[in-house]
């Protein structure tokens, strides 16, 4: 057990203050990245995909320095890694644990199902309202039509 | 409703509905009236609808607006390759108000948060078209003299038309038994129906159209499609199933009436026209009413 955590830690070393984002799909690392727009941060932060889990078979984690977020802003990731867990640091020490929560508007983040919808030819940002959190069921604001399960995709 | 922009029927209360039902009776009473000679309306057919484009600015020049616009997007700035929120924001300040229609869905919303002008949605792709619905109200209301308590049969495509859709949702506002008449492959959606489980209404649902026509009280017909078909042999099967001739309508109540949004194409033969129960081309000329009640109220000049 100490020898894993030992080995984990030299992967992804910890932060001082921030917040870890763990058992983030692999795939959906650089998409969390994007959604939190953290491509220009100018804090510390790091980042790891394929990594072993137990829970997840492999997982991804990001660590960011310095950074609380609103849960507003950090429940847009729910819809790419709804499995994902949130641990606040001070100090190098956990201060709290929580779950991502699918939001009850998706804004700018997923692209609508249907090709013939005025977001997949203009500039715009697609907004969705969620109606069904389990299922991810999401009704477009422009053309009404709902995107669900599997036909969900990210911008 | 002044300033307010209609672009799916559910953006009005049930209220605002009725509002607009009253006054385009007032308007039937006295079509011309110039109460809108300040006003210039733009209409913006993005692809060509020449009943809903003249409608309208056959409603617009009765109250004394002044109309412009293009009936196409080959004539318009499109061609060139212009967004649409940019041609909305330049058009926004050429009028007081934009009436649209657009290919796609979701379009009119979208034209609606950029322009700085009220928008009326004349149809956007496949999604809504709520003056369809409202004329279709008024229609209605005028022939049974409520919309509470009556019977509707909707026949043909119930799968993919717009026009059904939006006028089921507005009729789960009243209590209307429903009765879907369509092949199986072109049955009410569940998105739509949905709508009618949530108001306890009645609803049946039917292949067989002559066995509903003594029940109803309005036979609202739409055109089958034969694109709408994967297999041509599924459409020859159905397409004669759902036409109705006049010799059908024997046993109808007397009160019923026969709506149909058109363009007809073969769905209802011409023998039909004769009855006084055909109301189709009677219910088109309602549209103008309708979009002159729509028209002076979002502008603001009429409560």
């Amino acid at each position: 057990m100490e020898k894993e955590i030992l080995r984990k830690e030299l992967k992804v070393s910890a932060i001082e203050n921030g917040t870890v984002i763990d058992h983030i799909p692999s795939g959906s690392v650089f998409q969390v990245i994007k959604i939190l727009d953290l491509a220009g941060y100018e804090n510390q932060l790091l980042l790891a995909t394929n990594l072993d889990s137990r829970k997840m078979g492999k997982k991804g984690i990001i660590k960011v320095s310095n950074k609380f977020f609103k849960s507003h802003e950090i429940n847009k990731i729910a819809l790419v890694a709804p499995s994902a867990t949130l641990i606040l640091i001070k100090n190098y020490e956990v201060i709290e644990k929580k779950k991502v929560e699918v939001p009850n508007i998706a804004e700018n983040i997923v692209k609508c199902f249907n090709p013939n919808c005025i977001t997949n030819s203009e500039e715009i940002s697609t907004r969705f309202t969620v109606i069904d959190k389990k299922e991810l069921k999401l009704k477009c604001h422009y053309c009404e039509k709902i995107t669900a399960g599997e036909n969900v995709s990210f911008r | 409703m002044k300033n307010k922009s209609l672009v799916s029927i559910n953006d009005f209360t049930r209220e605002e509905h009725i509002r607009i039902l009253d006054l385009a009776h007032a308007f039937e009473k006295r079509p011309n009236q110039r109460i809108l000679e300040d006003y210039v309306v733009a209409t913006l057919f993005f692809e060509p609808s020449t009943r809903t484009r003249l409608s309208f600015e056959s409603a617009a020049t009765r109250l004394g607006a002044r109309v412009i616009g293009f009936s196409d997007s080959t004539s318009s700035s499109v061609t060139k390759g212009e967004s649409l929120r940019d041609t909305i924001l330049t058009i926004s300040n050429y009028c007081d108000l934009i009436v649209m229609r657009h290919p796609r869905e979701g379009s009119a919303r979208f034209a609606s948060e950029v322009a700085s002008v009220p928008v009326i949605n004349a149809g956007d792709g496949a999604n809504q078209h709520p003056t369809q619905t409202l004329l279709d109200m008024y229609s209605i209301r005028k022939t049974q003299g409520s919309l509470d308590n009556l019977n509707v049969a909707f026949v043909g495509d119930l799968k993919y038309g717009r026009t059904v859709h939006s006028l089921v949702q507005a009729l789960c506002n009243y209590k209307t038994t429903f009765h879907l008449v369509s092949p199986p492959e072109l049955k009410l959606p569940s998105s739509v129906k949905i709508s009618i489980k949530q108001k306890n209404l009645e609803y049946s649902q039917f292949t067989d159209l002559q066995e509903i026509i003594p029940k109803v009280d309005i036979l609202y017909m739409t055109r089958i499609q034969k694109e709408r078909f994967s297999d041509p042999l599924d459409y020859e099967k159905v397409k004669n199933a759902y036409v109705l001739r006049n010799s059908m309508l024997e046993g109808s109540k007397p009160n019923m009436k026969i709506m149909h949004p058109l363009p007809r194409v073969n769905e209802i033969t011409t023998d039909v026209d004769e009855n006084p129960q055909a109301y189709y081309f009677t219910q088109a000329l309602n549209g103008v009413f309708v979009r002159q009640a729509l028209l002076a109220s979002i502008l603001g000049v009429v409560e």
